[in-house]
């Protein structure tokens, strides 16, 4: 059977693999290219080996700051979302009345874009400033903690259904046992609930931290950077050096090749912890 | 059934709160719609009335500036045909390397998974240049920039789905004279009903919402709902805060209406898609 398949391969295989590599491959292989390279014209273009690695730090302190800015606020959206969603998932499991329609209501803004969420925020975030008689451009500190909130009014919904999913999998005899040796609520969410949702909450820390470093859209949208690159985070440094100066592409190339490492090196991690549970158990 | 009690009734009314936290920006942004512009920001959060109150301009205006019906149609058409090209091509790569198996079909693989993890900032300057050079910068052009990146997903989805079915029913199809073409069509892709349901889903959230892709290489001469919002603050001056809102309004609606009717598949198609991604 697989001979009579393998001559199929321009018609099975071709297709999608000519769109891979158009959209996927060179670009990859170029971009790799292009971060060690240097332009002089538009068309002239010379190897300079690791100086736009260099560069990427040594020209402005912004991507450093980016990257910092980056790991703060994805440390505090990983924590804060995970705990919030695990507290509404452990709520909702709990025959409340109600329970199908909150769901709906907090997984609804996920489905919302990211310029559309980071438009809504901000006129929410400048509307409550405007009593104090400031904007979200005033100060880094609102920019970075309306994109916490932001982040978790869009993420929360999501990771709070996969925990949903993982609580109601535990087997419902190991509780009532639990219940009828007398223990109680915080006992059983100690030692059977969290144990038995243990991968879902790996997988939605990796989902979560993989989410605020890659954070695009509502970055720009709800504060573009401002004060001055100070809520600039990594994509959209990269954005801008790319775009907004010229004879800068093998810079930001060469951060976009840093920020993928960084990118892979969480998968990677994931995909090993994700693995060695497996083999544990 | 579990007893409901009183702990049951303070989780309720925590529920209510959280809920009314959740709907409130929607709600916020639906009633400044109806407001003039300096209203928006010195007073987000009343009713407007008197003054404030301005009817459909915010619509009238927004409609105008950002294009907003054609926009709503390239949206609708990428998103669309994306998506029914993605799930065609995909499973059928997915079927051929999961089933040939030899140097060439695993290399495809894993060069499929690695692309999984790369972020778009690092294909994206290069990525519009070729898309640019090739004349793929149109709204049917994109199609092929989108089934090159959603192409690692939806095959590692399918591939994993493949995996799962009996060769026996292939064979079968091929001992009664099938060929591959008709062994794939016939009696594979029906099998593929419900993985096709989940990237579909997911693809939909993907690229309807997608933002920098269709900015960089389309977006000044075909511009999509999100590039269209973006576009409304303009180069230095200060953005009509009145537009947006109704444009804001008017963006929301058909995805809140798609997430009612769909609801149970996009939830089931979410849980899938991050405990195999």
């Amino acid at each position: 059977m697989e001979k009579s398949i393998k001559k199929y391969f321009a018609l099975f295989a071709l297709p999608a693999l000519i769109c891979f590599a158009i959209a996927f491959v060179v670009p990859f292989i170029w971009g790799l290219i292009l971060s060690f390279c240097e332009f002089t014209t538009i068309t002239d273009v010379d190897f300079v080996g690791f100086k736009n690695y260099i560069r990427a730090f040594t020209v402005d302190n912004y991507f450093s700051h980016a990257f910092f800015f980056t790991l703060a606020f994805a440390i505090v959206s990983v924590i804060t979302i995970n705990i919030l969603a695990f507290a509404l998932a452990l709520a909702l499991t709990r025959s409340v009345p109600g329970t199908n329609a909150f769901r709906t209501i907090f997984f609804m803004p996920n489905l919302i874009g990211g310029i559309v969420l980071g438009w809504i925020w901000q006129v929410i975030i400048n509307g409550v400033l405007a009593y104090f008689e400031k904007t979200i451009a005033v100060d880094a500190t609102y920019g970075f903690w309306g994109l916490v909130v932001l982040m978790n009014w869009q993420n929360v919904g999501y990771m709070m259904v996969i925990y949903i999913a993982a609580i109601q999998n535990i087997p419902t005899d190991m509780l009532e046992a639990a219940d009828i040796d007398g223990a109680n609520y915080w006992t059983k969410l100690r030692k059977i609930i969290i144990p038995a949702v243990m991968p879902s909450i790996t997988i939605c820390l990796f989902l979560t931290t993989t989410n605020g470093f890659k954070l695009y859209d509502q970055n720009l949208a709800l504060t573009a950077g401002n004060p001055n690159h100070q809520t600039e985070m990594l994509a959209l440094n990269i954005f801008n050096t790319f775009y907004s100066r010229i004879g800068f592409e093998g810079v930001g190339q060469a951060k976009a090749v840093i920020f993928t490492i960084l990118v892979a090196a969480i998968a990677l991690l994931q995909l090993y912890t994700t693995r060695k549970k497996e083999y544990e158990n | 059934m579990k007893k409901r009690n009183a702990s049951t009734y303070i989780l309720f009314v925590l529920m209510a709160v959280f809920a009314v936290f959740v709907l409130f920006p929607i709600l916020i942004v639906f009633i400044n719609s109806f407001k003039g512009r300096l209203f928006i920001s010195s007073e987000p959060f009343t009713i407007p009335k008197g003054d404030a109150f301005v009817g459909m301009t915010n619509y009238t205006e927004g409609l105008a500036k950002t294009g907003f019906f054609s926009a709503f149609a390239y949206s609708l058409w990428i998103t669309v045909s994306s998506v029914v090209v993605i799930l065609l091509f995909t499973s059928m790569l997915a079927w051929y390397i999961t089933r040939v198996k030899n140097i060439v079909t695993q290399v495809i693989y894993f060069a499929l998974v690695f692309s999984m993890i790369v972020p778009f900032q690092m294909v994206m300057f290069t990525m519009s240049k070729i898309a640019n050079m090739l004349g793929l910068d149109n709204p049917v052009g994109i199609i092929v920039l989108y089934v090159g990146f959603g192409a690692g997903m939806a095959s590692f989805m399918f591939s994993g789905f493949i995996k799962s079915i009996p060769l026996a029913l292939e064979e079968a199809a091929m001992i009664d004279g099938a060929n591959p073409v008709k062994t794939f069509f016939l009696v594979v892709l029906p099998m593929l009903k419900s993985t096709a349901v989940t990237i579909a889903i997911l693809n939909t959230m993907w690229i309807w919402n997608d933002y920098l892709m269709p900015y960089l290489t389309i977006g000044t001469n075909y511009r999509t709902i999100p590039v269209a919002i973006q576009y409304l603050r303009g180069g230095y001056g200060a953005v009509d805060m009145g537009a947006m809102m109704a444009m804001l309004v008017l963006a929301m609606v058909p995805v809140i209406v798609f997430y009612l009717v769909c609801q149970k598949h996009i939830i089931k198609g979410v849980l899938a898609g991050a405990v195999k991604g």
